[in-house]
């Protein structure tokens, strides 16, 4: 164990180094092109709205760079965000729970379609791209099911100031992001449970002879990426202001393209929330900087799939030296 | 039922014996006490044209999943394969509007879906890159590349002999059930009794064990997916021909429905075991479930949380049932 720590202490910084000043310096031209292309870009106005449009996004990207880090992955996401707000609407509307209680209940439905599949990936040994697909289908089958293609409308007013209000000037939904992203920093940089993530994703067996608690651990990071899916419907309901079956579809590659541009390697063991961060700024403003120079939503998406998988070439390429450096 | 599924094996008693244990078997079993079971509730299910139109309108889908079960079996995925779809319909269909000769719209898709896959595959085979990866790339660079390229515009007014999945041999074989059965006939005895075929089955159970028997795992990646690139081309030509108007949004989920053809089908998500006659028998499975909710007053919106967790109950057996063999072995 203390061998392994010492070697990914000693690898990290290098990597780093590498990955997130390359990273860096790609936001940074990024930026500057945009800027002169848009001269409605660099406006306070633009960048916070930018900010509202990424925590949905933002908030499922936390707990899979957790997940990435196992060497997991989790493309149920976007359906559990689906249900989670059939499940807040119907609660609501058709159940007649007070709608607080529903956003609880939402998100506890959430909670329960993450540790289902974290069960299976740690009990029967699924293996976690196989459950999650099994559950991308049926999740947002079930969300389907739920509505019958209803949609809920006319929540309350005081509802929507989560998705749509602000305090000191910072979109509320933002505040809920922030905390999230220091949140999972200190877990994954300072805490027992963060290294653990590194020692499974480096080998998992070994993990397991040193006694760390790997089953009790991925149980926890799925769970918490179904939890992170409820909060992001409730954000999401609350901005948008209704709840339809097909809520986050596709956020699956958002939030995986976020992770793996962010530098987490796909292979396991390698990443930080930083880098992440990093990664989901990226995403957003290449997003909101083609809209605004004219490009439709559609052609951002060709992107966002190009970059997912030229980051990952480079990061396999980069990996493959310092193996072979090393 | 595991122990069914083993004892026999194991205990050399007999092929019929083996059979009944086997995922065809059990496939086939079920299709047939469905439509029984449905058909006493309501008689209308078990109309010839009700049953003929669960086959012909899926046709496409069992097509699509002999290369899905190809690409699983060699221990890979791929979810690009429903915008795939999209993107070879919408070529097709361009093709024939724009009045080019039949026979290069025909064969278009083919060859185009041929080169996508082979390019994913041969990121997926030599710069080693997991095929999730490549392919959820891919999805949203077709999905996305076909909606901007269209700008959602419908192809209509196809010429009438576009229609190739309307056409009938001998006045009773439609074309769609003639191409399911010889493709799976023909995968099925290639993966079965050629060395190609079974190197797919090598690759997929231990690269690494095939690799030291002589087989290029590498090699047969690249030969997986690009084969699946042709039954996608395939199934294109089924699916677009036999519509009156091809949209430019792909067939939601059906990469999903493929997928969970080929695994309901018996093909091991973990790579190495599977035939295409299961995924055919469960296609036909699937489609038959789907009608069945209908004939049973059941809202279709649940169909898609039926097939997920019918994906869902089968992967868990297919693992069961491997980690019970290998403590019995």
């Amino acid at each position: 164990m203390a061998v392994l720590a010492t070697e990914i202490r000693s690898s990290a910084p290098r990597w780093l180094i590498r990955h997130e000043t390359l990273l860096a310096a790609i936001l940074a031209v990024a930026l500057a092109i945009l800027c002169v292309f848009n001269e409605n870009f660099l406006t306070i106005d633009n960048l916070l709205n930018q900010g509202r449009l990424m925590t949905e996004v933002g908030l499922l990207a936390l707990p899979m760079t957790f997940i990435i880090i196992t060497g997991g992955i989790d493309l149920s996401v976007g359906s559990i965000v689906g249900l989670c707000a059939i499940i807040l609407g119907y609660s609501w509307k058709n159940l007649g729970f007070p709608l607080p209680l529903a956003v609880v209940f939402a998100v506890g439905v959430g909670g329960v379609a993450g540790f289902v599949n974290g069960l299976m990936i740690t009990r029967v040994r699924v293996p976690p791209l196989i459950m999650t697909i099994a559950t991308l289908a049926l999740y947002r089958g079930l969300a389907e099911g739920i509505s019958q293609a209803r949609s809920v409308r006319n929540y309350p007013e005081w509802f929507f100031f989560l998705g749509q209000g602000e305090w000191l000037g910072v979109p509320m939904q933002l505040w809920i992001l922030l905390a999230g992203i220091v949140a999972a920093g200190i877990v994954l940089d300072r805490t027992t449970f963060g290294r653990t993530l590194y020692a499974i994703g480096h080998n998992e067996t070994a993990a397991r002879f040193s006694g760390l608690p790997v089953d009790r651990t991925k149980l926890i990071i799925y769970t918490l990426s179904g939890l992170a899916a409820g909060v992001s419907a409730w954000v999401l309901v609350s901005r948008v202001t209704t709840t339809r079956s097909d809520m986050g579809t596709g956020y699956e590659l958002d939030v995986i393209a976020a992770v793996v541009l962010g530098g987490t390697s796909i292979f396991g063991g390698v990443g930080t929330i930083w880098g992440t961060v990093i990664g989901l700024v990226m995403i957003q403003l290449l997003k909101n900087g083609l809209a605004l120079t004219g490009v439709k939503g559609d052609a951002t998406i060709i992107v966002i799939g190009a970059v997912l998988i030229a980051s990952t070439l480079i990061a396999s390429s980069l990996h493959g030296r310092r193996e072979v450096a090393s | 039922m595991s122990t069914l599924a083993i004892s026999p094996a194991q205990s050399g008693d007999g092929r019929a014996l083996r059979w009944l244990a086997s995922q065809e078997a059990l496939l086939s079993f079920a299709i047939v006490l469905i439509a029984v079971l449905v058909g006493l509730y309501n008689p209308r299910f078990l109309a010839t044209r009700n049953l003929t139109d669960i086959v012909l309108g899926n046709a496409y889908v069992a097509v699509a999943a002999i290369g899905m079960s190809l690409v699983i079996v060699s221990g890979n995925i791929d979810i690009s394969v429903g915008s795939l779809i999209g993107v070879l319909a919408t070529i097709s269909g361009s093709l024939a509007v724009a009045g080019v000769p039949m026979v290069l719209v025909w064969l278009t898709p083919l060859v185009v879906g041929v080169l996508v896959m082979a390019l994913q595959g041969a990121v997926v085979a030599y710069l080693r890159i997991p095929s999730i990866v490549v392919t959820l790339g891919m999805l949203s660079i077709l999905k996305g590349g076909l909606i901007s390229v269209t700008g959602g515009r419908w192809i209509t007014d196809l010429p009438q002999a576009f229609h190739l999945a309307d056409i009938e041999l001998f006045g009773l074989l439609p074309m769609p059930v003639l191409i399911m059965v010889t493709a799976t006939i023909l995968a099925a005895l290639w993966m079965r009794y050629s060395a190609s075929g079974r190197a797919i089955y090598a690759t997929g159970g231990n690269a690494e064990a095939a690799r030291l028997c002589g087989v290029s795992p590498r090699r047969t990646v690249l030969m997986v997916f690009a084969l699946h690139g042709l039954f996608a081309g395939i199934a294109t030509l089924l699916f677009a021909t036999q519509l009156k108007v091809i949209q430019s949004t792909v067939p939601p989920n059906l990469e999903l429905t493929v997928i969970t053809a080929a695994v309901v089908g018996g093909v091991s998500i973990l790579g190495g075991v599977g035939t295409v006659i299961g995924s055919t028998l469960a296609t036909i499975l699937i489609a038959e479930i789907a009608s069945a909710l209908v004939f049973i007053n059941v809202s279709p919106y649940w169909i898609h949380a039926v097939q997920g967790g019918l994906i869902l109950v089968t992967v868990i057996a297919d693992i069961l049932r491997r980690r019970r063999r290998q403590v019995g072995g």
